[in-house]
């Protein structure tokens, strides 16, 4: 365990954490819970108590990191986890691995920082346990650079016990997206919630694809999918939002919208199968340019077309 | 004055509204009566630029004809839309503030009060978690707020409950004492009776127009379906 800072880190420290210090004023002067990374180095750790944050560095440079939520008990501070590349090449593969114990609260929030982006590769694999009755949130906020070359393949399967509940959320905060290529695989279990939400904005050559595959094994178990997907100039979208309904009374929603403009195409699959007759699984999705009765409303206010699409947009990835 | 001038609006390659010649005045409520498909709502489109037209639109003294949507916003010509829009991620605060001329949350809290709504509405999205009575009145405080010269509401009543009703006329009264002129699409004969002038329109022209009351009568009590 690492809580006390090598000097030798803190300017590397200093530099990823000023990108979300108007986020998280305390981050600066140490009160942070949670990890800061760099590459594969990890500059700080701290663990509020009842949690556990261990990690390892693998010979391919991965690096392992376990975190473990004892039972029962209830964090109120989001958990700060900070995964960056300052550098302008680099590639950073990150195995994660989170234990929430029977009946734990917890909140993470995952910043994922490459300012200075010529060619990144992030690789993420992670592995959840929500033991039952735990409820978990993650928030996953990307930062990039405006121009360059990065790749992100976030990934990861999930396992929601009985009573528990997931909420994930994953946003581009700023810059190009690169080539995402996100596929997360959830299993509900007996009266067990999932919400996933995916918004991102897709630019120049950007291409982005998100699998999100939610099988509601449990009876009464609940699963939603929700992505807004805002393609521009050259950019592609693929997304594929899937909910199986295996358990009694089981119920799951598909939501999916991408915007589209310029020359950017986007594709979107929502699937939904119903293995048990006593499930109900539904969907929608709608690909195309902005709204119109939104846009005329705002122009009407007085807003020029741009200036009413901004706003539009905004409101979707918000 | 708002005046229309061998007004014409084009659908589906048909015609709906028929060369109508109209004027309104500012600090009046001006009601516009018809039945379903008397071509109210495609005028009043027409008027605000979202369907193309023929004729003329003349804004104090401005022909305004070849305006965008926007443009004609800017010189002071908007509307409450009859089923208004619903924003994702679009809180009804960041809404009114939009729509609002000085940008003032005070004004924002005074306009959310008049049409009788509470605070706590104005961190809400403006999405499905808004009730449709309560989307119009938000719809009716942007407008308030924009501080139009000429408004046209396209039944604000519509679907507002008995209770909320006295809060729609007042500020409707309230954007007339402003100065604006109101254009009042309506079917109700409580928000008839706000007007000062009203004019009937079927098959998309205008058949009469005149006292609000006497209009009514003749709108009631035609044998045909005007």
């Amino acid at each position: 365990m690492k809580d006390v800072m090598d000097e030798k880190y803190k300017k590397e420290y200093e530099t990823l954490i000023r990108y979300i210090e108007s986020d998280y004023p305390e981050s600066l002067d140490g009160r942070f819970a949670g990890m800061v990374v760099n590459s594969n180095r990890v500059l700080f750790a701290n663990s509020p108590e009842g949690i556990k944050v261990k990690w390892i560095i693998l010979e391919d440079n991965a690096l392992n990191v376990n975190i473990r939520v004892d039972p029962g008990i209830r964090i109120d501070t989001p958990v700060h986890l900070c995964f960056g590349i300052l550098n302008k090449i680099g590639k950073q593969k990150i195995n994660m691995d989170i234990e929430v114990g029977k009946d734990s609260v917890v909140k993470f929030v995952s910043h994922c920082i490459f300012p200075n982006s010529v060619d990144i590769s992030h690789l993420m694999d992670a592995r959840i346990h929500l033991h039952p009755g735990a409820r978990m949130e993650y928030h996953e906020v990307h930062i990039h650079g405006k121009s360059g070359h990065i790749t992100l393949v976030p990934s990861g399967k999930v396992r929601v016990d009985a009573g528990a509940e997931f909420k994930s959320y994953f946003t581009l905060k700023s810059g190009i997206a690169g080539d995402v290529d996100i596929d997360y695989e959830i299993s509900i279990y007996d009266d067990a919630v999932c919400f996933l939400e995916s918004k991102i904005h897709g630019r120049e050559k950007d291409k982005i694809k998100i699998k999100e595959s939610v099988f509601l094994k449990g009876n009464n178990s609940k699963g939603i999918i929700k992505t807004r997907v805002v393609l521009r100039d050259y950019s592609f979208g693929d997304i594929t939002g899937e909910i199986i309904g295996e358990g009694d009374n089981s119920k799951g929603h598909v939501d999916c919208m991408e915007v589209v403009f310029d020359n950017a195409v986007a594709k979107a699959s929502p699937i939904v199968f119903a293995k048990n007759p006593k499930s109900k699984v539904t969907h929608e999705a709608a690909i195309g340019s902005i709204d119109r009765k939104q846009l005329i409303t705002l122009m009407a206010r007085g807003l020029s077309e741009e200036e009413a699409i901004d706003i539009i947009v905004g409101g979707l990835l918000r | 004055m708002l005046s229309l001038k061998k007004f014409k609006v084009m659908r589906g390659g048909k015609e709906i509204v028929k060369g109508i010649d109209c004027d309104f005045h500012r600090g009046q409520i001006h009601v516009i009566l018809g039945a379903n498909g008397s071509g109210k709502t495609t005028m009043a489109n027409g008027m605000i630029g979202i369907y193309p037209s023929q004729g003329k639109v003349i804004l104090d003294g401005v022909d305004i004809s070849d305006f965008t949507i926007y443009n004609r916003a800017k010189m002071g010509l908007t509307i409450a839309f009859q089923e208004p829009a619903r924003f994702e991620g679009l809180t009804v605060k960041d809404y009114l503030l939009i729509s609002s001329k000085d940008k003032s949350i005070h004004d924002v809290e005074s306009a959310l009060k008049m049409v009788g709504l509470p605070k706590h509405i104005l961190y809400q999205e403006m999405d499905e978690s808004l009730s449709g009575g309560e989307r119009k009145r938000v719809e009716l405080a942007a407008v308030y707020l924009m501080k139009p010269k000429y408004a046209i509401l396209d039944e604000p009543d519509s679907g507002i409950d008995v209770r909320s009703f006295r809060k729609i006329a007042d500020i409707i009264l309230a954007l007339r004492d402003s100065g604006a002129g109101v254009i009042l699409i309506t079917h109700s004969q409580e928000m008839i009776s706000l007007g000062d002038v009203a004019t009937i329109m079927a098959d998309g022209r205008i058949v009469g127009r005149g006292d609000p009351t006497e209009i009514r009568e003749l709108f009631l009590n035609s044998p045909c379906p005007i």
